[in-house]
This record gives C-alpha cells, structure tokens and sequence, in this order.
C-alpha cells in the first residue's frame, strides 16, 4: 500500500459521521486522556518528591506514549480513532499512534526500510519541525542572554 | 475538592483543543500529520510568547498532554541551555524531546516486531 493510499484510506475512515458528532466525540475523548495524563501526573509528582518538574513532565509523556503504542498494536487505539478523530490525533497518544500504526503497517515489507524507515511517515515531520525550532528559540534566547 | 476541579479544567481545556483540531480536520481535511505539526508550533509559540505558563497553571494536562505540550518543552530546554551556553543552547531543546522520541521509538520498534497489523487489506 503506498503512502498515499494509506492516508486516504485513514481519511475514509476518519470521515464517517457528521460534523457535530464529530466534535462532540473530539472533546470528549481528548478531554479523557487528557484527565488520564493528569492522572499519572498526580501520581508521580506524589511518589516521586524528589524529581525536578520537567522530570516528571518527561516521565508522564511517556508513560502515555507507552499506552497509546500499547493499545494502538492491540488494534484498541484506531477503533476510538474512527469517532474520536481530533480527540485521538492530538494528545501525545496520538503522535505514539502515529509511530507505531505505519511501524505495524509496513512492517512486511521488510524491518529496515519497512518499519524502520515507514516508522517515520508522521513522526519525522514532527521531529524536523520541534528540531528546528529548538534550534531557532535556543539561538534566539542565547543572543538576547549576550546583552 | 481542588483535585476534581483541577480534572474538569483538565477535560475542558484538553477537550477542547481536541475540537479546534476536529474542526479543522472536517474544515479543511488536513490530514493527521500536518496537525501535529500545527499543534507543536502552537505549543512552540504559546511557549516562546509567555502565555503557555498561564494557560498550564488553570488546565495542567489539558495543555500539556496533547503535542502542544511537547512544543512547549522543546523551547523550555532551549532556554535553559542558553544560559549555559551557546552548545547547550542548540541541543537542551531536543534533550527534552528525548524522552518522549525514545519512548515512542522504542515501543514503535517492538510492539510492530510482537503484534500484527490490524488495518484492512485495501
């Protein structure tokens, strides 16, 4: 299945109900695993005392990511997707969904240039864009920090 | 008490970035790629500007769960490292995706090794 298809073939599926419907399943299933990262957050913050915020931040993002992998490759993660659209895209589950469903998907065309390099369809512009503006704000506060 | 409230403005606000993405997504049919990098320059900019701080401090995870939240800690370690230095100023950033690419990286490669594809052959 070339790229193309494979988003094509996601948008179908993506576009079944109507427009309010949509948003109402958007918000609410974004809104729930939002609670459920609040959730981890609590948690570690309370277990963890020692660890610096950004820590705990790192840790909860992954613990998400770890989930959403998780219930992506039981094939849980794109049945809430179907309806949830925007509220499975965006929360930090949906950039691991974005990892693993074209890792799985192309997996049989062999694992380097299959699932290694397919791995990065979504992911890599999300990986040159967060890249470039860490460069860009780092060199930009760096500069302003000279004077 | 508090700690409810605090998971209502995490619903709330989280929900509702979510929408603003499905409106969008019906508006214009971005596809799910070009989203994410919207979101992440949202959460880039929110950062770069100040207002990210506020909107943290009323919705907690409701702005930092969804990819706004990875933007925001790209530019947070970028500003740390500048006041170290002009090396750390350029690699603190991807320092703090670190764990978040790793994680996703790690679990993409061996979850897609163990489990099946599920998607429809097309």
């Amino acid at each position: 299945m070339e790229d193309k298809q494979y988003i094509d073939y996601v948008h179908t599926h993506a576009q079944k109900s109507s427009h309010i419907t949509t948003l109402i399943w958007a918000f609410a299933v974004g809104g729930l695993i939002c609670c459920v990262g609040q959730a981890f957050s609590d948690i570690f913050s309370a277990v963890l005392p020692n660890w610096e915020e950004s820590k705990i931040a790192a840790l909860v993002s992954m613990t998400m990511i770890f989930l959403g992998s998780f219930l992506t490759a039981i094939g849980v993660y794109d049945k809430i997707g179907v309806h949830a659209g925007g509220g499975s895209i965006v929360p930090i589950t949906g950039f691991a969904n974005s990892v693993v469903s074209p890792a799985m998907e192309f997996n049989k065309e062999g694992i380097v240039l299959g699932m290694m390099a397919k791995m990065f369809v979504v992911a890599g512009p999300i990986i040159v864009a967060g890249t470039v503006s860490s460069v860009l704000t780092g060199l930009i506060y760096w500069i302003v920090g000279l004077f | 008490m508090e700690i409810f409230l605090g998971y209502v403005k995490a619903f709330a606000i989280g929900g509702l970035v979510c929408m603003i993405a499905q409106i969008l997504i019906n508006k214009t049919k971005m596809t799910s790629a070009r989203i994410l990098v919207m979101f992440l320059l949202l959460g880039v900019v929110l950062e770069f500007v100040g207002a990210f701080k506020f909107i943290e401090e009323f919705a907690g995870a409701g702005i930092t769960i969804p990819i706004t939240g990875f933007g925001s800690t790209i530019v947070k370690g970028a500003r740390d490292g500048a006041k170290i230095g002009l090396f750390e100023s350029v690699t603190y950033g991807f320092r703090n995706m670190a764990g978040g690419l790793t994680a996703a990286i790690f679990f993409g490669f061996f979850f897609a090794l163990i489990f099946k594809s599920h998607s429809k052959k097309v």
